[in-house]
């Protein structure tokens, strides 16, 4: 049984110091469900990506990560919010080398490609969330 | 499925929790087919939690519907002994009759409470016969999914057995590749190279590709994804063994191997890989 | 101010990250290491991140614009201890680092850059 499932931790991304944090506790809950070495560095390093396009793009938000079980596997599913400004191309901004703020434009690309889930809702003018899930294999 | 609360069949299990225990043990161990001792009194701490919790179950919440947050706790219960049971490797129908064999004494104490009234026995049972289906079900679904894990880690375990890496030389190892290549086992054998890299200290890599059947473009990107990560550590790799069909492929494909190093025969590969290493080689003439 | 270390041997700077960083730590590194280049007249840069657990885009940039911007100045990077787990999901994530050079440690490192100054 997970203690934590179903109730989410709120982390707030307000600064440079939150993302490390994040990253920090990201670490500790993939390490609590079991998750190997190189599963824990994909996601820590996907959340690191969403967590700072919330800081540069979205102004600041924050990050809820829940521990997820479907009956047989455990993961752990993350959300990314912020009241930015939204994207307005969403198919233009996942696609690898895009940027709108002077980045490789691997952000969203990459954190997709790191994570097993992915979903975006963004509405222009109000904000964004990303929300990513992975799953541990056996 | 039925939203219908049952009025009965808290009180039922309630007062005769006891006989019906015995009753569907009497019923469950009759099934078994293998029996012993330790089955049997684990069987009985089984039951009883189960009948206890549904009683309680029965009484807190106000529908039958079991995927309801209510009866997340009996549906818990069950998960745990499909579960065990899949690993102890009973057949499907052995685990999902431990719910189903409770039906028959449970319809006896219902017949025998509502005789005088018909109507309400048989809203009663089809009720009942409802809750212990969705319930029955839910344990053959754990069952399969707990089963479908298990095959899961014995994929993984062999999967782990069939990439070995070996250290040819001081700072050259090999990796030869037999069989189909797909994400999992690509993954596998990334990690496996990259660590044996940083125990070794190894310069380069030579993975061999004799052995594997086609490649089409997934496996190629597999590969360059391994050189590439290798490159990133500070080791180089070569790629040996391909066959003439799966160099045509490559480039019908339209695959860039271009920065990467491919010699023919994995002795070739070896060759290269002595002479970036600082080796040198020499062969003497008094050959037989 | 919150700083990383630069430390010198002869004419090669060695900068070992042993903090997660967060990003205007690696921006002001990147400063620091241009800045030391000109000042210590170094001809090679190691960047040792094998205490790192994870490079993502935005180290990842730092780390290729240093070596392009120590090329300029005349000094060659190389990029050592990189973790297995990390060069997995840098790959992953489409980052592969072009045009930087790589040692599996910071000896190997120096003999990559001694082989190129002789």
């Amino acid at each position: 049984m997970t203690p934590a499932q179903g109730e989410a931790t709120v982390l707030p991304l307000k600064t440079d110091e939150d993302v490390v944090r994040l990253r920090k506790q990201v670490r500790e809950d993939l390490i609590a469900i079991g998750f190997g070495l190189v599963e824990q560095t994909k996601v820590v390093t996907a959340a690191s990506e969403l967590a700072r396009n919330v800081l540069r793009y979205g102004g600041g938000g924050e990050a809820h990560i829940e521990h997820i079980f479907d009956g047989s596997r455990r993961g752990l599913a993350m959300s990314f919010i912020d009241q930015g400004p939204g994207i307005p191309d969403i198919a233009l901004a996942l696609t690898d080398g895009y940027t709108s703020g002077g980045g490789l434009g691997l952000g969203l690309s990459g954190a997709k490609r790191l994570s097993d889930e992915f979903e975006i809702d963004t509405t222009p003018g109000k904000g964004t969330t990303v929300k990513i899930a992975k799953w541990k294999q056996f | 499925m039925s939203n219908n609360k049952t009025t009965q069949l808290e009180s039922i299990i309630s007062s005769h929790q006891a006989e019906l225990l015995d009753g569907w043990i009497a019923n469950l161990t009759s099934r078994l087919v293998r029996r012993d001792k330790s089955s049997e009194s684990e069987l009985r701490h089984q039951a009883s939690q189960f009948l206890q919790l549904l009683a309680t179950t029965l009484k807190k919440s106000t529908t039958v519907n079991t995927s309801a947050t209510d009866w997340e706790d009996i549906r818990h219960l069950l998960a745990e002994i499909s579960q065990s049971r899949a690993r102890q490797g009973f057949s499907p129908i052995e685990t999902a009759n431990f719910v189903f064999s409770l039906k028959s004494p449970l319809f006896n104490y219902l017949r025998t409470a509502l005789a005088n009234t018909p109507l309400e026995l048989s809203e009663e049972i089809a009720t009942t016969s409802t809750l212990f289906d969705d319930l029955g079900l839910y344990t053959i679904e754990v069952y399969q999914k707990t089963r479908e894990q298990i095959i899961q880690r014995q994929q993984q375990e062999l999967l782990e057995l069939s990439t070995p890496v070996v250290q040819l030389w001081k700072n050259v190892l090999a990796l030869p590749l037999i069989g189909t290549l797909d994400s999992a086992r690509t993954q596998v054998v990334m990690e496996n190279l990259l660590q044996k890299i940083v125990d070794t200290g190894a310069l380069i890599a030579i993975i061999d590709i004799t052995g594997v059947p086609t490649v089409d473009t997934l496996v190629a990107q597999h590969l360059l994804k391994t050189i590439a990560a290798a490159r990133l550590m500070g080791a180089d790799c070569i790629i040996s063994g391909i066959r003439p069909q799966i160099a045509q492929t490559i480039v019908h494909l339209g695959v860039n191997l271009e920065d990467v190093i491919t010699k023919a025969t994995l002795a070739d590969a070896f060759v290269v890989a002595l002479q970036r290493t600082g080796s040198t080689i020499s062969y003497s003439d008094n050959e037989r | 101010m919150e700083r990383i270390p630069i430390l010198r041997m002869g004419r090669l700077l060695l900068v070992t990250i042993q903090v997660d960083m967060h990003d205007r730590l690696a921006m002001t590194l990147q400063d620091d290491l241009t800045n030391r280049i000109v000042t210590d007249r170094a001809t090679g840069v190691l960047i040792d991140i094998s205490a790192l657990d994870i490079v993502d885009s935005f180290i990842g940039r730092m780390i290729s614009n240093t070596a392009a911007m120590a090329k300029i100045l005349d000094a060659r990077t190389v990029l050592v201890g990189m973790q297995p787990a990390v060069a997995i999901t840098l790959v992953e994530l489409g980052l592969t680092l072009e045009g930087v050079s790589t040692a599996l440690n910071v000896e190997r490192g120096i003999k990559l850059l001694d082989r190129g100054n002789p």
